[in-house]
């Protein structure tokens, strides 16, 4: 943005100048020429700020896990490479809350990597880029006796992601989903292969060699996990996440304050408590010059706030419950958020039951209060 | 010379912030600091940004009870009034999301604070609203992410 506000600046300078003499303009050219490259100086992405910006919230400032997985281990460092690191950034994990970071240019994903890959004293590993083949049937029967407990039957990982912030820190890690596609476009046969030989220490993720496995049960393991894509990609978005209305909305029958009576009634009878009804402007004004045609409530349920927070701290944004009522020109309108839209924002599978129940809730609401 | 400031001015919106439609849709930053002083920092930082603080709702009550792991939870309000009549005005949808809010919370020694992208209200708001104002809001919530992830 300032770059740009510079460069109108000499252009406004210019057009002052009447006098465009031969040194002029190439004085000119010369600063725009500083501009420019001092312009490409500053936009050389910094890893450490990027990953402060974009991924310490969930990892942890030092990577040592929140949210997301822990990623400064030497036994996870050791066991990617950096195109996984490049591509998880990319594709995320679907479902289980890690973004797709579309919004990175490739240097600045270059930096992320590199300053992650800083952590370890060790190079980058590289894994071979041979598809390993083995036999998926049997590694099927090995992944239910060896693998499901923790990462699920079917791969879908366990339940929560990384180390939660409602749980203990020194509880094991949560197993990542398997059967992602953000995970099996990142991972090559090579990584996974590697990660069953060595297992990550510090983690629940043990050596399997170690446990007795042959390198052919490894290999027939690897062959299953893969068999997990089923030609979905990460980019196949959800039939659910296209053309969500964004907020529930429904015009009342009655007068504002009928209907804020209305719903006071609807909302205690869904189990709701009423915290406190008060105007949208409440606090950015002086009491009693706000719009008294702009009333929100506010309300709750423990234990449906307590069930919400344990799945995604994150949702803590959208609690308490609120309805908003608006009068304008004789038209009465009540109006909520639509829990189906944000449960998409948050890209957590588990959060969509929630939401589901959450839109029902405000729905039944809306149409107690109006009808 | 018109063409060169033509090709400078290409230059410098090639090397803009990636597009819209890409946006982060929740932005995040964590503190090092503990949640006492990190919602300090944070309430500092908005009124620096020239917006009021409206309301800081707890919404941890009775969570400690439940078993849960911290009892630090608000959420923060904050707006400027006219840029809030203005919205509430031209798209009443937006009652529903106004004013922006913030949560942060306590996770162990630190302190994590999430809010959404700004860009969303455009989304929602739809062609009644000229979106610069978004683009105002999400690079104020950005600066004022960054002075309370770098405050010490
Ligand atoms: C909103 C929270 C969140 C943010 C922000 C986030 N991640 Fe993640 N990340 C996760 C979670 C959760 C997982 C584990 C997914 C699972 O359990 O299936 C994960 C997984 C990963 C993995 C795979 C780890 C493994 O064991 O294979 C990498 C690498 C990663 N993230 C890097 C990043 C980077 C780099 C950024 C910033 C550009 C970032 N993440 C931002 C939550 C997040
Ligand atoms: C005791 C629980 C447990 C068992 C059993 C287990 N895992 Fe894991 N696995 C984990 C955890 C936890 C991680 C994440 C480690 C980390 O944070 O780096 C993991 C990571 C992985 C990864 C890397 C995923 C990624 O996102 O980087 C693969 C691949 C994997 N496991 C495959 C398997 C297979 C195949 C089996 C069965 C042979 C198995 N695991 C058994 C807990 C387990």
């Amino acid at each position: 943005m300032v770059k740009c506000a510079a460069v109108s600046c000499i252009m406004e300078s210019d057009l002052k100048t009447t006098v465009i003499n031969g040194i002029n303009s190439m004085r000119l050219l010369f600063a725009v020429f500083l501009m420019v490259s001092g312009t490409l100086a500053l936009a050389a992405p910094r890893g450490d700020e990027l990953f402060a910006a974009h991924c310490a919230a969930c990892h942890g400032d030092t990577g040592a896990g929140g949210v997301g997985v822990p990623l400064s281990f030497p036994s996870f460092l050791d066991s990617v490479d950096d195109d996984f690191l490049r591509k998880t950034i990319r594709y995320g994990r679907p479902g289980r809350v890690m973004p797709a970071f579309r919004i990175l240019s490739n240097a600045q994903v270059d930096a992320i990597v590199r300053y992650i890959r800083g952590w370890s004293d060790k190079p980058a590993p590289v894994f071979s880029d041979k598809p390993v083949a083995g036999n998926a049937k049997h590694g099927k029967q090995l992944f239910s006796s060896y693998c499901a407990a923790c990462h699920g039957a079917d791969g879908e990982g366990g339940k929560g992601t990384g180390v939660t912030f409602s749980r203990k820190r020194d509880l094991p890690i949560i197993a990542p989903a398997l059967n992602n596609p953000g995970f099996l476009a990142a991972a090559s046969d090579g990584m996974i292969l590697h990660t069953l030989e060595y297992g990550r220490e510090n983690t629940p993720m043990r050596s399997f060699l170690v446990q007795g496995l042959t390198e052919q049960d490894l290999d027939d393991l690897v062959s299953y996990v893969r068999s997990f894509a089923n030609g979905k990609t990460p980019f196949d978005t959800p039939a659910s996440s296209t053309a969500v209305a964004k907020t529930i909305t429904a015009e009342s029958s009655y007068s504002l304050q009928e209907t804020i009576e209305n719903l006071e009634g609807a909302i205690v009878s869904q189990n709701f408590i009423l915290i406190r009804t008060e105007t949208l402007e409440h606090g950015l004004i002086a009491e009693g010059e706000e719009d008294s045609k702009e009333i929100i409530l506010h309300f709750c349920n423990f234990s449906f706030l307590y069930e919400a927070l344990k799945l995604d701290p994150r949702v803590g944004m959208f609690l308490p419950c609120r309805v908003t009522v608006t009068e304008r020109d004789g038209k009465v309108m009540v109006t909520t958020i639509n829990p189906l839209y944000l449960s998409r924002l948050f890209n957590n599978n588990e959060l969509d039951e929630y939401c589901r129940q959450m839109h029902d809730v405000y729905s039944a609401i809306l149409e107690d209060a109006t009808l | 010379m018109k063409t060169w400031f033509a090709g400078a001015l290409l230059l410098c919106s090639l090397l803009q912030l990636p597009s819209l439609a890409h946006a982060e849709e929740i932005i995040m930053t964590r503190s090092v600091l503990a949640f006492p002083e990190a919602m300090l920092a944070l309430q500092e930082s908005i009124r620096a940004h020239g917006y009021t603080v409206s309301r800081v709702q707890r919404i941890d009550i009775g969570l400690t009870g439940m078993g849960y792991k911290t009892d630090k939870y608000r959420v923060v309000f904050a707006g400027k009034l006219e840029e809030i009549r203005q919205l509430t005005d031209k798209a009443p949808e937006l009652t529903a999301y106004l004013p922006p809010k913030i949560s942060i919370f306590a996770e162990g020694e630190q302190t994590v604070l999430v809010t959404l992208n700004p860009q969303l209200y455009a989304e929602i708001a739809g062609d009644a609203i000229d979106p610069i104002i978004f683009t105002h809001w999400e690079s104020d919530l950005r600066s004022i992410f960054r002075d309370v992830n770098v405050a010490r």
